[in-house]
């Protein structure tokens, strides 16, 4: 799915499959691993739950908004940002 | 008024946001307290019920009717003026709908940790939105998401079976949030059940028949504002009471652990069986690990192909503004969604104090009776109506105690949030926030999936495949004439109480990620997906998930002799849960359209995966049938190749003006 020398698409592909991969994990990976992580706790949760319960939303939310300030760094450096 | 008087009147109200929307919360806060002093001064509770449901309501139509609006720009996409941060309010509110306000956290009551695949599923969802979808549909700047689908796959025939998609997937959508306004109505303001759902019309019709996209975009805002505030509320109370600080988020922590105790001492206490406890905190006690990750796949990829969700992303000011905009939106949809299980564990807690106290059934709190009435409360096996019919009930069982036990308690999931204010002991205008907030929750859902179904009828059915010359005026009358059938129709289907239609929601989040997700990712992300793909590959998907879906729901002996179904597992035991061979040889097995009650429906598969998660097999098939079909046919000609190489970069202006073609194929 790449452009040949296209430098601007190549750098959106990359933030992108960045923030695909730290998907998976928190969307997935993390999760595989309820059972262990439910034997230490944090602020009284099982670590497990509180992943799912806030965790995993806390990060979705943080990913967000650096990827809305990556991605517009990348437009205005490589000059396909829009006019002001 | 004139077209500039018009413009300008908007552009300030667009500079002067903040001074409004502050106004407007300081006084919803201040009507609060107001029907809180009356509460005290002796006033009826029914009448604090109508002036909180008659007040809102209220507020929202105004606002409806100062949007209205005769430009096709400001009717389908807000004039493009919605920025990030308010659009991402509006967004919170189309999104979480009478199901995530009402039963979301009676979900989590009841499944525990399981139903925790709804909270994830339900926010992940916009990292595939922003990373993936948005950004380029605002960049096309199309009116509707199957405008997408005809410029990029060419022709009408891909648009055709976008607003197919889009309609099995909202239809049902919104006769729910509709069914959910006259729950609300009938329970708090004791009004006739048919009656409310009319009632729950004329709120949603005052919202956007005049206005379209602009005056729904501005009441979701208001409605946003409503929701969270109740939502947020009796749950902040409760965790000031119970551990002396009002951050529920950070102490229900505590409660879970209380909960904990109270399981094991409830079976000491033999008031609970091993059996019917499931620990609020253990995983895969209610689906299987395949299913609970399955789910959490189909409600993130449905998110992300959501027609209502992704066209409020049409109308922000800019791309960058689209991307910031999702954010906003994730955050706006995660201050409830973080708080639901802190509400599960809070109401969890009141409720198994309740009986690890061994509560004689004579001595049960009022809530149950209110509830029991609607039939949400059950104990011993019947609605909870009256004390002399709970203690008749349960004497007919050998040996009982004459006590609440957990096992003979069922509390629907939709009685959760409606009755924690009552089962805390909180003052009734509490209980009217909540109603308000319910019932703004189902009004702003109901009003964006509306719009997007109205929208795809005039827009890509009427205007762009019959009568293309069509003036703007009468678009937009066509427009409305089309919300206001489609609102009727979904009112009546309502006015009937389909427990199918109910049920059916749930599907919608797979039905949208087979029938969209593909199509629209690859048609963004790979310039060599063409129009054959995408038609083959949407037929293939949304048909293998609807096969599905239909199959094992309704023709389930269909499935086990056609299709290889077998039953589905119990998530602890791992056996199977109906006795297949045994169910086949009953004179009932080939019957179809069966009830929930036939022995196989909805209780076979393939590979253990619910009908719910039935996307895990149709979006690898979808994608599958692109890739593979567009490579046996012909590539996109050069000028899509630069179409989408302009999707792809922000710089330039929308591309899709209306009135003008998109593309030239």
């Amino acid at each position: 799915m790449q452009d040949g020398g296209d430098r601007y698409w190549s750098r959106t592909s990359g933030l992108m499959w960045t923030m695909f991969v730290l998907w998976l994990i928190f969307s997935f990976g993390v999760h595989f691993f309820v059972k262990e992580l439910n034997q230490f706790q944090f602020l009284g949760f099982p670590v497990g739950f509180y992943m799912a319960a806030q965790g995993s939303l806390v990060a979705f939310v943080v990913m967000l908004f650096v990827f809305a300030w990556r991605q517009d760094a990348i437009d205005r450096d490589e000059g396909v940002a829009e006019d002001e | 008024m004139s077209e500039t008087a018009k413009a300008a009147g908007s552009g300030d109200f667009v500079s002067n946001l903040g001074r409004i929307y502050s106004i407007y919360t300081g006084g919803f806060f201040g009507f609060v307290i107001v029907l809180a002093i009356l509460e005290q001064m002796g006033v009826p509770n029914v009448y604090i019920g109508y002036g909180f449901v008659f007040l809102t309501i209220a507020v929202y139509a105004v606002i409806g009717i100062l949007s209205r609006t005769g430009e096709a720009g400001e009717y389908y996409v807000a004039g493009r003026r919605v920025p990030a941060f308010y659009n991402g309010m509006a967004t919170g509110a189309d999104w979480m709908s009478a199901a995530s306000f009402v039963g979301m956290a009676g979900s989590l009551f009841l499944l525990g940790y399981d139903g925790l695949a709804f909270v994830l599923g339900w926010t992940g969802g916009y990292v595939l939105v922003a990373i993936l979808i948005a950004p380029f549909l605002r960049k096309f700047g199309a009116y509707t998401v199957p405008d997408f689908f005809a410029a990029r796959f060419g022709g009408n025939f891909p648009r055709f079976l976008a607003v197919i998609v889009l309609i099995a997937c909202s239809f049902t959508y919104v006769t729910a949030q509709i069914f959910g306004t006259g729950l609300i109505a009938q329970r708090f303001l004791g009004m006739d059940f048919t009656v409310a759902v009319y009632v729950g019309l004329i709120g949603i019709l005052l919202c956007s028949m005049l206005g379209g996209m602009k005056a729904v975009t501005w009441t979701q805002v208001a409605q946003y504002i409503v929701l969270i505030v109740a939502y947020l509320v009796p749950v902040v109370i409760l965790s000031a009471k119970k551990y002396g600080i009002p951050l529920p988020q950070l102490t229900y922590g505590q409660a879970i652990a209380d909960i904990t105790a109270l399981e094991q001492q409830m079976v000491r206490q033999g008031l609970a069986t091993v059996a019917s406890l499931k620990p609020h905190t253990a995983p895969f006690v209610n689906y299987s690990p395949l299913n609970y990750f399955a789910l959490i796949l189909c409600l993130m990829v449905g998110t992300a192909s959501l027609p209502h969700v992704l066209m409020r992303y049409f109308t922000t000011p800019s791309v960058r503004e689209a991307r910031q905009s999702v954010a906003w939106s994730l955050f706006f949809i995660f201050l409830l969604y973080f708080t639901a299980p802190a509400y599960a564990a809070f109401s969890k807690l009141e409720v198994y104090s309740l009986i690890a106290k061994g509560t004689k059934l004579t001595d049960l709190p009022t809530w149950i009776f209110t509830y029991g009435k609607l039939g949400l409360v059950t104990i011993c096996g019947k609605a909870a109506e009256s004390v002399q019919v709970v203690v008749a009930n349960c004497g007919a069982i050998a040996n009982h105690p004459g006590l609440l036990r957990h096992q003979e308690l069922g509390i629907n999931a939709d009685a959760i949030v409606l009755s924690t204010p009552e089962i805390a002991g909180l003052p009734y205008v509490i209980a009217g926030l909540v109603a308000a907030g319910g019932l703004a929750a189902a009004l702003s859902t109901a009003d964006g999936l509306l719009l997007a179904i109205a929208n795809a009828l005039s827009h890509d059915i009427y205007y762009k495949m019959i009568d293309t010359k069509a003036p703007t005026q009468r678009r937009l009358i066509v427009s409305r004439v089309f919300l206001l059938v489609v609102a009727v129709a979904a009112a009546y289907t309502a006015s009937t109480r389909p427990a199918d239609i109910l049920a059916m929601v749930a599907w919608a989040f797979s039905l949208a990620a087979a029938g969209i997700f593909p199509a629209l990712v690859l048609g963004v992300w790979w310039k060599r997906a063409n129009g054959p793909g995408c038609i083959a590959g949407m037929i293939v998907g949304f048909g293998l998930c609807l096969l599905y879906l239909v199959v094992s729901r309704y023709f389930p002996g269909y499935g086990v002799t056609y299709l290889g179904m077998s039953a589905l597992f119990n998530p602890v035991t791992g056996a199977p849960i109906v006795d297949v061979a045994k169910a086949m040889a009953a004179p009932n097995a080939m019957d179809g359209w069966v009830t929930l009650a036939h022995p196989l429906a909805s209780k076979v598969g393939w590979f253990g995966v619910n009908n719910i998660s039935s996307a895990l097999f149709a979006l690898p098939a979808g994608f599958l049938t692109i890739i593979v079909v567009s490579l046996m046919t012909r590539r996109p000609s050069q000028e899509l190749y630069d179409l989408i190489d302009q999707i792809r970069r922000p710089r330039g202006g929308v591309m899709m003006e209306d009135k003008d073609a998109a593309v030239v194929h």
